[in-house]
């Protein structure tokens, strides 16, 4: 398709102002630029059809079925986006919170702020929580920060260092560097959980916390993860819980309760805003008694009937500008009212239920990469596969032209030619039957006609693309 | 209340080809004494009621008041086709690009925008985006700090007073030392803003010279309206430049979500943070669009990532995009035009405040008054208006001191009468 810059006609114009009612000025003459940038030259029409045909060239929820592991790809509600359009959340101005003097014009956001960190503290047991990280990595951010916050306040500046699973996403390691601490690997054990053994073997007197992911990458609950916490805590270190497969446990067990003593939660995995093409998300940092006072701030508190602002006694400080992504939590308060106490318990029974449908459906034409019971996703390695000349890759390709986007491929690392399938609880059977069937009729391909996929996609706007000519042109911009 | 489509007859018919009774069979993996300990929250309510409940938070909240609040974020007009657009479900209930022979719409419109924003800045290469323009401050530290492997930051004094403190929470045990002023010996960037925190426009070309002569980079936070009129970041010499996207088209929302924009030039590339989508074609030869250089990101290379960024702002990326092509070229320069006549007719008719700024400013300026600032705005939205940044809770000012912004929103009428009611209230 052509770029919206080959389409370009000088003079032409969409959006154009009311003739200027004050006096013209200008600025002196070497601090302007030299030329107009040049953006593209178009009218309405142009850009709406642009738009418009380059929307038809994306695969979303509303339109194709999403079963894509570890990113919970549910239904985004409506009412959710209408909330959170409403003048008085989406045109507030944040820096009204700045001077206490606004603060009385802010009080219903203060109050769906509040409201939203106290369901959230409820929902996974913690103690308090804080929107103001702005996706999920910046929640695994904050949490580090705490933890390393935490040990420096009682003079352990030695616990420098964060033991994270094998299976663990790849923000877990990358965030803890960010925040500072060393890294080291803990294997998982083969039956793809993690052992009291591992961390036994991990453990020395510089750590300063793990990060677990529960269900983990895997999608299997840790039988021993209040154990580890356990253990943790017997050695001064702390736990973090990896909020992303929150989806599976929600009504049943809470990270609090587990042990837990510092998450972040995905606000676009779990409490369905949308994921937007990649953000914005919302990662919420959620946290127990010992890790309370050091919460980022300002935060919103509740002053008798009136909502005020407030920094926590020793705040590692602000984490984003003002409250994160504000519109995120509007639309998850919204979800979370609209489900209330039954409706989120059922959040979570019915994701289990409809990925263990697709498993009992799949594993006698796939190899389970694991024995245990899944929760909310299930994994098959097509290492089998593999060998006829079938990669992961390619059924994930097959997939696109049957009209399903892809599960995630080659993810966890830990897993050969890993397939994992989430289909969230928002899918009927008819639809999980559907991609079951299309999943069994790739599976006797495989069998009789295993050249057949190195072409697909065909019914897609372009085929597979050449990566290594991307990154050997390196054409990143039309200039 | 649920959104699940599963009926109860559903459900047992799925149980019975998963093999099990109950729906808490499923669990069996969650022993019973893990189970949760507390539930303690609200019944369901009905969508008609949530829309109601929700309403009525809403309307406890300014939106309606004739609005000079900045300080970073701007009441700039959105056109209604740029609401229109994203509101499609295909881009806003998609994912991260992974499969991108799906997801051509996300890759090619992020193409645009990185484009868009390399004309708007005269730089080589953008990234499609980071949180917000406080992070890029952050993510622009430690980009500096790995391409020249030094450890001393020099923060201007025109940075925001809020991005100051975002960055020292974000780097408290980074072993950097985060030093104020404008000297580049031994450091690994310089940090400006521009216009500054108070509005004050400069030319920051000299010291782009000074950096380089001493090795370090310059790092220039722009507000993108600004870049209609004045001096691109590119032009004077900034090796990464940064900045708060939200005036491109994203609406204030309380402070997010909001759109993180970096640039920098072809030799940085490969330590710039964040998600890149670039140009190739598949094998009939047709043209695509893929992310690259993916070896950077923390999905593949761990704790060795050039960021842990991993969710970005694609949406709002894609709101600025819209946004900058439904303006276009003369566009942007009109509006830039508008905030800045209408700034400088609002600073000659205040005459009885002083001026703060040592320099021009673009639609920002602040002004100290004869009283407390936080009085006076107090004064000022019982008539209607939202006067300004009360500077000193900042940290950024006096007491009697006040940060006014100007968009192309407001009219000669509004500015008149907001000049009038602010002499009243702070010289009564």
């Amino acid at each position: 398709m052509q770029l919206i810059y080959e389409k370009s006609v000088q003079g032409r114009r969409a959006i154009t102002l009311d003739p200027l009612d004050v006096p013209d000025a200008s600025l002196p003459r070497e601090l302007c630029r030299e030329k107009a940038a040049e953006l593209p030259e178009v009218a309405e029409i142009d850009v709406i059809r642009h738009f418009t045909n380059l929307s038809r060239r994306n695969f979303g929820v509303d339109s194709h079925f999403y079963p894509l592991g570890s990113c919970t790809m549910k239904y985004n509600p409506k009412i959710a986006e209408a909330v959170a359009a409403l003048p008085g959340f989406g045109q507030l101005h944040p820096q009204l919170s700045s001077s206490e003097a606004y603060w009385p014009l802010c009080q219903g956001a203060f109050e769906l702020l509040y409201e939203t960190e106290k369901w959230l503290a409820e929902i996974a047991g913690m103690k308090q929580t804080c929107l103001q990280p702005i996706a999920g990595a910046h929640g695994e951010l904050a949490g580090t920060l705490l933890i390393a916050a935490y040990h420096r306040e009682r003079g352990h500046a030695h616990k420098d260092t964060i033991l994270i699973p094998d299976s663990a996403h790849g923000t877990n390691p990358a965030s803890a560097a960010i925040a500072g601490f060393k890294v080291v690997e803990v294997p998982s054990h083969e039956d793809g959980t993690m052992r009291l053994d591992s961390v036994k073997a991990a453990m020395t007197e510089n750590i300063a916390g793990l990060m677990m992911t529960c269900p983990n990458t895997h999608g299997l609950f840790e039988p021993v993860v209040a154990e580890i916490a356990e253990y943790l805590h017997q050695h001064d270190a702390l736990l973090y819980y990896d909020g992303a497969n929150l989806n599976a446990i929600i009504g049943k067990a809470r990270p609090g309760d587990l042990g837990f003593d510092v998450m972040h939660y995905n606000l676009h995995k779990t409490f369905a805003t949308p994921h937007g093409m990649g953000g914005p998300g919302s990662g919420p940092v959620g946290v127990g008694e010992r890790l309370e006072k050091f919460l980022p701030g300002p935060r919103v508190v509740k002053r008798g009937e009136t909502f005020a602002l407030e920094m926590p006694e020793k705040s590692i400080g602000r984490l984003s500008q003002f409250f994160g992504n504000f519109g995120m939590a509007v639309r998850a308060y919204a979800y979370m009212r609209h489900l209330g106490k039954d409706g989120l318990r059922e959040v979570g029974e019915n994701a289990v239920l409809n990925a263990n449908y697709i498993f009992a459906r799949l594993k006698d034409a796939y190899t389970p990469a694991f024995d245990l019971p899944f929760m909310h996703e299930c994994i098959f390695t097509a290492a089998p596969e593999a060998k006829k000349g079938v990669r992961a890759l390619d059924i994930a390709k097959a997939l696109l032209d049957y009209g399903y986007h892809a599960p995630t491929v080659y993810f966890p690392l830990t897993v050969k030619e890993s397939i994992m399938i989430e289909p969230t609880e928002t899918e009927s059977r008819e639809t999980l039957d559907a991609f079951c069937d299309a999943m069994l009729e790739i599976a006797k391909k495989i069998e009789t006609d295993p050249d057949s996929f190195h072409d697909a996609p065909t019914t897609t706007p372009v085929g597979r693309l050449d990566e290594v000519r991307a990154a050997r042109q390196l054409n990143c911009a039309c200039l | 209340m649920s959104w699940a489509p599963a009926t109860p007859a559903e459900r047992d018919a799925m149980l019975a080809v998963i093999g099990v009774k109950t729906m808490d069979d499923l669990f069996a993996a969650v022993p019973q004494h893990l189970r949760a300990k507390s539930w303690n929250l609200p019944a369901g309510i009905s969508e008609m009621a949530v829309r109601d409940e929700m309403t009525k938070l809403a309307a406890r909240n300014a939106s309606s008041l004739t609005s000079f609040v900045g300080g970073g974020a701007y009441d700039h007009y959105i056109p209604a086709a740029v609401d229109a657009l994203t509101s499609r479900s295909e881009f806003y209930t998609a994912y991260t690009p992974y499969q991108p022979e799906c997801a051509q719409g996300t890759l090619q419109s992020i193409y645009e925008y990185q484009s868009a924003i390399c004309r708007l800045t005269n730089m080589e290469f953008a990234n499609a985006s980071l949180y917000d323009g406080g992070t890029a401050v952050f993510e622009a530290t430690t980009m500096s700090v790995r391409l020249t492997g030094r450890s001393k930051i020099v923060l201007h004094d025109s940075l925001s007073p809020i991005y100051r403190q975002m960055l020292v929470t974000h780097t408290a045990h980074l072993e950097l030392d985060l030093v104020d002023g404008d000297d580049p010996t031994d450091a690994a960037c310089v940090i400006v803003q521009n216009p500054s925190f108070l509005g004050t426009v400069a030319d920051y070309t000299a010291l782009a010279d000074r950096c380089h002569a001493a090795g370090a980079l310059l790092v220039v936070s722009f507000y993108p309206i600004s870049l209609g009129m004045v001096k691109s970041p590119g032009e004077m010499g900034a090796d990464i430049c940064i900045a708060e996207g939200q005036s491109l088209g994203v609406p204030l929302a309380f402070g997010g979500p909001w759109l993180g924009v970096m640039a920098t030039r072809k030799d940085h590339v490969r330590k710039m943070p964040g998600r890149i989508a670039a140009e190739t074609a598949d094998a009939q030869g047709r043209r695509g669009f893929v992310l690259t250089l993916q070896a950077r990101e923390q999905h593949i290379r761990r704790e060795k990532a050039m960021s842990n960024i991993c969710s970005n702002e694609a949406l709002c990326a894609l709101r600025a995009m819209i946004y900058m092509a439904l303006l276009g070229k003369e566009g942007l320069r009109d509006v830039a035009r508008h905030c800045h006549a209408k700034a400088e007719y609002l600073k000659s008719i205040i005459t009885f405040a002083t001026i703060l700024n040592n320099g021009p400013t673009f639609n920002e300026f602040a002004i100290r008054l004869s009283k407390n600032a936080e009085v006076v705005v107090a004064g000022m939205a019982a008539r209607g208006f939202l006067a300004g940044i009360p500077l000193a809770p900042l940290g950024a000012g006096a007491e009697t001191d006040l940060l006014i912004a100007v968009t192309e929103r407001r009219t000669r009428a509004d500015l008149d009468a907001f000049a009038k009611a602010l002499e009243e209230v702070s010289c009564s």
